[in-house]
C-alpha cells in the first residue's frame, strides 16, 4: 500500500485551559489514502470540524503525530505549510465565507492570488472552474447577491481552482435544501471520480456519509467502529 | 500574493466602510492641509527675501558701526566719563527715539580700511533734507533711504542711479508718485524736483535734482535714494555757516569687500571688525533678520499641523484595529488558504499607507488651490506695495516630503492593526462570531 495523503496518529486538541479546559479530541488516529472519499460523521460537537482542521494543517494537534505523505507537519516549515494549504488542499468551510461586496469571479480565484498568479492566467482558471459548477453567467454578480446553492458552488469552485490534491469539505450540504444539496454532493463525487482528488467531508447526514467509500464516526472526541454507533471504543485516547 | 494585487487589494479595502475611512481622511487631510500651507509661506517668503538680497545687490557692501558700549549695561549703571573718547551722535530715523551711538571718527575708518580684507571704506553722509516739490504741486516731506545710494533699486521705470556722475540724480519711491503729480512711473523719469534743505543757520535753500527712476517698495523700507553728488551737494548745504570742527565723526561707515568672498570669508572681516570695537552687517544680515522672525512663526505653526497630523495617525490605528477585528474571519480564510503572515501584514499596512495618501494628496491639492488663491489676493491687496511678494509658493519637493512624511505616519500607526491581522491562527479567525 502506498504511503497515505494524510495519516493521523492517535491525535488529540483540548480547547481553554484550567477548569475550562475541554477535551474536543481525545485520541484519533486514521489513514486517509489518494484518491479515496472519507466521511467524518458524529453529532454536533462531537469534535468534527476539529478533526478536519487538525488534518488540513489550519491547527496544531496537542497531542499525537500527523504524517502529511509520510512527513511530520510539525517539521513543515512555514512555507511549505503555506504551499500545501494553497496548493495541495482546497477548503469548503461549514459557513461560505465569501467576500460580499467582491464579484464571484474574484471570490473563487483567491486560492490564485495568493499564490501570486497573474490576472490573465487568474481569470482564466476561475472562469473554467465557474464553468464546471454551471455558474459562469454569474462570475461578475456580486457574491452576496447568490442564492445559497449558488454560494455553496462558488466555495466549492474556490476550493478546486487551484486543482487540489484533497477537498475538506465542513457540512457541505448543511446550509442548503435537500434537492440543492444533492446538486451540491454530487459535484463533489465527480469531482473526486473524475478528477481523482481526495475527498474529506464532514457531516451529520447518514445519507451523503453512505455515498463515501468509507466513514469514520466520531463520538465525544473519540473514534466509534463503523458497525456499532454506540459501543466500545475502536481506539483508546491519549486523555481520558 | 503579487505586489500590484496588495496595493489593489487594500485601496479596495479601504472603500469598504467609506464614511469611517472618510472620517480618517479628513483628519489626516487637516494636517496636511495645515503643513502645505505653512511651508508654502516659507518657500514663497524666503523666496521673496532671496530675491530682495540678490535684487538689491551691494553684496560687497558692510554697514559699520561703533559697537555700543559694552560696560554701560542697565544694572552698573553709566560708564565713567572718558574725555578721550569720541562725541556720540544721534542716529537718523530707523533707529529709537534718542538712542545714541559712538560716532566713528577718521582714526576709526583708518583701523577699518587697515582691516584685512577691506578694500575701501568711506564714512556715510547722512542728509536730511525738508521737503520734495515736482512742477508746482506742492512739497512733501522726503525721506532718504540710507542704503539707497550703495544698493541697487527694483525699479519701476527708469534706470539706476550713477554715482561716477556729477550730476544730481535721486531714485522715487512709486508711493511718493501720486502726491508729487505724476501720473504714472514713467512720467516721472528725466523731470527735475526741487529738493528743500535747512542750513546751518536755519535758512533753507534749494537744491534741483533729476528723478532717474522709480523703485519699488522693499522690505529695507520707502525712502528716495540719492546718488553721491546729491547726497554730497545736500551735505554741503547744509553745513553752510557751520563753524570749522563741528562735525567731527559720522554715525556710519560704509566699506566694501571684494565682491567674490565666501560667505566664510565675510564671517572673518566681520569677526576682525568685532574684534577691533566695531559692529558690521552686510545686507543680506539687515534682511536676514527678518527670515528669522519669519521662520520662528512658521516653526510654530508647523508643530501644529504635526500635532494634527499624530491625532490623525491614531485615528488611523482606530480605523484600522476596526478594520481587522471587521475581517477577522477573511484574514483567517486568507491564512487558511495559504497567505503567509507578512503578506496580511502588508496588507494592512498598505491600506494604512493608502490612507495617509489619500489625505494628504488631497490636503496638499486642497492647500495650493487655497493658497495660490489667497496669495494673489494678497498680492494685489495688501502687499501691492511688495511687487514680487507672493506670501504662499509651493516648491515641489517640500511638497513630495509633506505627502512622504504623512504616508510614514500611516504607515508607523498601521503596524499595530497589521500586526494584530498577521499573528491571527486561521482557525480561532475562522471561528470568530
Ligand atoms: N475555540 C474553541 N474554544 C473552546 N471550545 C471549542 C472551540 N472550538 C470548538 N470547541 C468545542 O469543541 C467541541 C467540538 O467542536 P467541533 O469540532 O466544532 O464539533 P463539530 O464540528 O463536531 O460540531 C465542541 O464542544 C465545541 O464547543
Ligand atoms: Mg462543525
Amino acid at each position: 500500500m502506498s504511503v497515505p495523503v494524510l495519516s493521523a496518529q492517535v491525535i488529540g486538541k483540548s480547547y481553554g485551559s484550567g477548569a475550562n479546559r475541554f477535551d474536543a479530541l481525545k485520541g484519533v488516529s486514521l489513514d486517509i489514502q489518494a484518491g479515496e472519499s472519507v466521511a467524518i460523521v458524529g453529532k454536533s460537537g462531537s469534535g468534527k470540524s476539529t478533526l478536519m482542521h487538525l488534518l488540513a494543517l489550519l491547527d496544531d494537534p496537542d497531542s499525537g503525530v500527523l504524517l502529511v505523505e509520510g512527513t511530520d507537519a510539525k517539521k513543515l516549515k512555514a512555507k511549505e505549510l503555506n504551499r500545501l494549504r494553497n496548493q495541495d488542499f482546497g477548503f469548503v468551510f461549514q459557513q461560505f465565507f465569501l467576500t460580499a461586496n467582491a464579484t464571484v469571479l474574484e471570490n473563487v480565484v483567491l486560492p490564485l492570488t495568493i499564490a501570486g498568479v497573474g490576472a490573465k492566467e487568474r481569470k482564466a482558471r476561475g472562469m473554467a472552474a465557474l464553468e464546471q459548477l454551471e455558474l459562469a453567467d454569474k462570475a461578475k454578480n456580486k457574491a452576496k447577491n447568490l442564492s445559497g446553492g449558488q454560494k455553496q458552488r462558488a466555495v466549492i469552485a474556490r476550493a478546486l481552482v487551484n486543482n487540489p490534491k484533497v477537498i475538506f469539505a465542513d457540512e457541505p450540504t448543511g446550509n442548503l435544501d435537500s434537492a440543492t444539496g444533492t446538486v451540491v454532493e454530487d459535484i463533489l463525487f465527480k469531482l473526486n471520480k473524475e478528477n481523482g482528488i481526495t475527498l474529506i467531508i464532514v457531516t451529520h447526514d447518514t445519507e451523503l456519509a453512505a455515498r463515501c467509500d468509507r466513514q469514520i464516526f466520531i463520538r465525544d472526541g473519540l473514534e466509534e467502529t463503523a458497525d456499532s454507533p454506540t459501543g466500545t471504543h475502536k481506539r483508546g485516547g491519549a486523555h481520558s | 500574493m503579487k505586489f500590484l494585487d496588495i496595493v489593489r487589494s487594500a485601496i479596495q479595502n479601504s472603500f469598504r466602510n467609506k464614511l469611517r475611512t472618510g472620517l480618517t481622511v479628513i483628519a489626516i487631510f487637516i494636517g496636511a492641509f495645515t503643513l502645505t500651507i505653512t511651508s508654502g509661506i516659507g518657500t514663497g517668503v524666503t523666496a521673496y527675501i532671496n530675491g530682495q538680497v540678490s535684487a538689491i545687490g551691494a553684496a560687497d557692501v558692510l554697514t559699520i558701526t561703533k559697537a555700543a558700549d559694552a560696560t554701560a549695561t542697565a544694572s552698573d549703571g553709566p560708564a565713567a566719563y572718558d574725555p578721550s573718547k569720541s562725541t556720540t551722535v544721534s542716529l537718523g530715523n530707523g533707529s529709537r527715539p534718542g538712542s545714541t551711538i559712538q560716532a566713528l571718527t577718521a582714526a576709526d575708518l583708518a583701523k577699518i580700511k587697515a582691516t584685512a580684507g577691506i578694500l575701501s571704506v568711506d564714512p556715510a553722509v547722512r542728509v536730511s533734507p525738508d521737503y520734495v516739490e515736482y512742477a508746482d504741486n506742492g512739497k512733501f516731506e522726503l525721506t532718504v533711504s540710507q542704503t539707497g545710494t550703495i544698493t541697487t533699486a527694483d525699479l519701476a521705470a527708469g534706470t539706476q542711479l550713477d554715482n561716477s556722475s556729477s550730476s544730481d540724480q535721486l531714485l522715487l519711491p512709486t508711493t511718493y508718485l501720486k502726491n508729487l503729480g505724476y501720473a504714472n512711473a514713467q512720467a516721472a523719469v528725466g523731470t527735475p524736483v526741487s529738493i528743500g534743505i535747512t542750513d546751518y543757520t536755519g535758512t533753507q535753500q534749494t537744491v534741483t535734482a533729476t528723478v532717474v527712476g522709480v523703485q519699488n517698495e522693499t522690505l529695507l523700507g520707502s525712502g528716495a535714494a540719492l546718488n553721491r553728488s546729491l547726497v554730497a551737494h545736500l551735505h554741503t548745504v547744509a553745513i553752510t555757516g557751520e563753524p570749522a570742527g563741528v562735525s567731527a565723526g559720522y554715525a556710519t561707515a560704509v566699506a566694501h569687500f571684494d565682491a567674490s568672498a565666501t560667505k566664510a570669508e565675510i564671517s572673518t572681516i566681520k569677526a576682525d571688525l568685532s574684534a577691533q570695537g566695531y559692529s558690521s552687517q552686510t545686507v543680506a544680515d539687515t534682511i536676514g533678520a527678518f527670515e528669522t522672525v519669519i521662520n520662528v512663526i512658521i516653526g510654530v505653526l508647523n508643530a501644529f499641523a504635526v500635532i494634527a497630523l499624530i491625532a490623525a495617525g491614531f485615528g488611523i490605528v482606530n480605523t484600522l484595529l476596526m478594520s481587522v477585528q471587521e475581517r477577522t474571519r477573511e484574514i483567517g480564510l486568507m491564512k487558511a488558504m495559504g497567505m503567509n503572515g507578512g503578506r496580511v501584514y502588508a496588507l494592512f499596512s498598505m491600506e494604512a499607507v493608502f490612507i495617509g495618501f489619500l489625505g494628504s494628496a488631497l490636503g496638499v491639492v486642497a492647500a495650493i488651490g487655497v493658497g495660490s488663491l489667497i496669495s494673489n489676493l494678497l498680492a494685489n491687496g495688501i502687499f501691492s506695495a511688495l511687487p514680487g511678494l507672493q506670501v504662499v509658493q509651493f516648491a515641489p519637493a517640500s511638497i513630495a516630503i509633506i505627502v512622504g512624511v504623512v504616508m510614514l505616519i500611516a504607515f508607523l500607526a498601521g503596524t499595530l492593526p497589521a500586526r494584530a491581522a498577521a499573528r491571527q491562527n486561521p482557525i480561532d479567525a475562522l471561528r470568530y462570531e
